[in-house]
């Protein structure tokens, strides 16, 4: 029989009876539509993630006091106190496979101007922060090596700040307070948007870091929080993250066998941290379309089962007119896979509808992969061949004419 | 004759093992039919015509006993060619007629050339050509329930000769139907044998059916207890060839 043939014969049995075949393929639809959607986010996320990294600057790497895990420029608070200006400095002077080395330590401020007050982040950096974050000014400019020479209370502005306290007016020149300390404001920085952590980038102020430690920092005027380097160029961050922590382990008198008591991070480090993340999401993913297919594959193998007994008769009179085992094993094989594969392809559009109404109700980014798509579909053709085998051959094995006699 | 008989059994049986006593069906069954036969099996109900039928027809297997069909054992063959003999050499008209259920009568009678493998074309035309010669050129896309019982019966009919096979069995097949239907039939099926050869093989209840055939043969428990033309006081239920004109019912 040829294949049109089988398959106008699936799509009319499987049409005699919709109300089943939608119960049947249930289970399929929910699995792959969930998978479909899921991954929609997840891979819609990870760009997100990717290009945030990107963001953070070319060639960037990342000094922490502390031990951290693999996982984490997390524990970046500033918590430990185990670099301190100084190593900066040896830093800055000695390893030549960086260009820029910036501190920045940070705390939570309020920041009045005028009548209006907001809540952000202060950041005390060096004017090489910028050019190692590849972060510059909308408005104004940044902060100069003279600003930090003579200690100038001059502020750059993250966007967010700048709306929040000036709202449409132009913040330049204009005079901000921040622990009652009067800054002018030179600069409003271009906007980065979330950080990959999720943190808005551009709700921060920046003043040179020579006025942070006079007038910020308190006690800790010697600890830095964190420091961003840059790389000479992009193949040379592994060397720069070994010189650095070549010089930082020795300034610190680190034993061979004793862990840094820093942690040096570039780029490639943080994008394979995230990727780990992704991939146990992947993983999930997997087992939940593992579970729901498995499921929807049960639904099947009972409808087809159920289909078979019904249809003994029909099998006895196929037999009796010529029809071989084959014949039978096939026909009720291509019929339990079209009813899968319809599942596949309703479940294919239900989660790309899903992924849509997510994306624009929330705003996420969502990804539609055809080729998820396809393998979706493909797999749930293949549970229709795994899970229709057993009744077909049920079907294939039955005795012509006891199924010709079958009440 | 000398041919090869188109069926030849010898000391066929049948016993089913159902419940604590086995039921002997068939016992010690010994005939050859030839080809060009028309053959009537008669017998009371339960005598084991149905089950000689179905055993010739490969539906079913003996369980003593030889059976060879064209010459070929059957007992050597194996399922797929057993399938290929029910397609190509046989057809088999059942009692209760067997179609497929909400399949139009051209797609029932194209269901063994399906299986044969002949391609949508070829298929479509020979299953028109066959519901033509039943007499059913005009019900082609008909359900099976839209057809009356005899029309149904002549579409079973169309789908056992759609392949051209050599042999005709059938299975009461003028059971259901009235006089004047069974006629039609009985002069389809004396058509099919005088004019294109094929060897039929039918079972029935009624003498007037019985008697249109050359040969009767007769079951008791089982057993053939009689094997000849047709008695004298049989009349048949239409003119034959082989009857002369006197002993046709005048109608
Ligand atoms: N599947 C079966 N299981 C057990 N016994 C059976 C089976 N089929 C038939 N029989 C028995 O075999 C015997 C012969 O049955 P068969 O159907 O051949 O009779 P028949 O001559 O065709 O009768 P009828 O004229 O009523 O159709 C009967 O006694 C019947 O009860
Ligand atoms: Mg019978």
């Amino acid at each position: 029989m040829s294949l049109f043939t089988l398959l106008r014969l699936a799509f009319r049995v499987i049409g005699r009876n919709k109300a089943r075949a939608a119960l049947t393929v249930l289970g399929i639809v929910i699995g792959v539509a969930a998978v479909i959607a899921m991954v929609a986010l997840g891979t819609g996320a990870q760009q997100n993630i990717a290009s945030q990294i990107a963001a953070l600057g070319s060639n960037l790497i990342i000094i922490i006091p502390g031990t951290t895990n693999v996982a984490g420029v997390r524990g970046g608070g500033g918590s430990s106190t185990t670099v301190d200006v100084e190593d900066i400095d040896a830093l800055r002077r000695e390893v030549k496979t960086i260009s820029q080395i910036a501190p920045a330590n940070r705390q939570q401020v309020q920041i009045v101007a005028g009548d209006a007050n907001w809540g952000t982040q202060v950041q005390g950096t060096t004017p090489g922060f910028y050019s190692v974050r590849d972060w510059h000014t909308d408005q104004g400019t940044t902060h100069s090596d003279q600003d930090e020479a003579s200690q100038n209370k001059v502020c750059v502005l993250g966007r967010t700040v700048a709306t929040e306290l000036f709202g449409r007016e132009d913040p330049i020149d204009k005079w901000v307070r921040i622990k009652k300390v009067p800054f002018r404001v030179i600069g409003v920085l271009s906007s980065k948007g979330q950080s990959p952590m999720g943190s808005d980038q551009d709700d921060t102020v920046i003043i040179p870091f020579s006025v942070y430690r006079a007038r910020m920092a308190g006690t800790q005027r010697d600890q830095i929080q964190s420091a961003y380097a840059a790389a000479i160029d992009a193949n040379s961050a592994q060397a720069a993250v070994d010189d650095m922590t070549a010089v930082l382990r020795q300034r610190h008198h680190l034993r061979e066998s004793a862990d840094d008591d820093f942690s040096i991070r570039n780029l490639a480090d943080i994008a394979a941290a995230s990727r780990e993340v992704s991939e146990s999401m992947t993983l999930l993913l997997g087992s939940i379309a593992g579970v729901s297919l498995l499921v929807g594959g049960i639904g099947i193998m009972n409808t087809m089962l159920v289909s078979v007994t019904e249809r003994t008769r029909e099998i006895g009179i196929r037999m009796a007119v010529g029809a071989k085992a084959r014949d039978i094993l096939i026909q009720f094989l291509v019929e339990a896979v079209v009813l899968s594969a319809i599942g596949g392809a309703v479940g294919v559009f239900f989660g790309w509808l899903a992924a849509r109404l997510l994306s624009d109700a929330t705003g996420w980014v969502t990804i539609f992969d055809p080729s998820i798509a396809a393998l979706a579909f493909a797999v749930s053709g293949a549970v229709g061949v795994f899970f229709g085998f057993w009744p077909a051959r049920r079907a294939a094995q039955l005795d012509p004419i006891d199924a010709l006699r079958y009440e | 004759m000398g041919s090869t008989p188109v069926i030849e059994a010898v000391a066929l049986g049948k016993v089913y093992a159902t419940g604590d006593t086995p039921v002997v069906a068939l016992a010690d069954v010994t005939l050859q039919v030839h080809p060009g036969e028309f053959v009537a099996v008669v017998g009371a109900s339960g005598s084991g015509k149905s089950t000689f039928m179905n055993l010739i027809g490969l539906l079913d297997r003996p369980t003593s006993g030889l059976l060879r069909l064209d010459g070929v054992d059957v007992a050597q063959l194996n399922p797929n060619q057993r399938a290929s003999v029910r397609n190509h050499k046989v057809g088999f008209v059942f009692q209760g007629f067997n179609l497929l259920r909400r399949t139009s009568a051209l797609e029932n009678v194209e269901l063994p050339l399906l299986y044969a493998g002949i391609p949508a074309s070829a298929r479509t035309a020979a299953a028109t050509r066959a519901l033509q010669q039943v007499g059913l050129g005009e019900r082609l896309g008909h359900m099976p329930n839209q057809l009356s019982g005899g029309q149904q019966q002549r579409v079973a009919i169309a789908r056992a000769l759609v392949n051209q096979p050599a042999l005709l069995l059938a299975d009461e097949p003028t059971g259901n139907l009235d006089s004047t239907t069974t006629r039609e039939i009985l002069k389809l099926f004396v058509d099919l044998n005088v004019n294109h050869g094929i060897t039929v093989v039918m079972v029935t209840h009624e003498s007037d059916v019985a008697a249109v055939s050359r040969r009767v043969v007769q079951f008791k428990d089982g057993r053939v207890v009689l094997d000849g033309p047709p008695p004298a006081e049989w009349t048949p239920s239409i003119d034959v060839p082989w009857h002369t004109p006197s002993q046709a019912v005048v109608a």
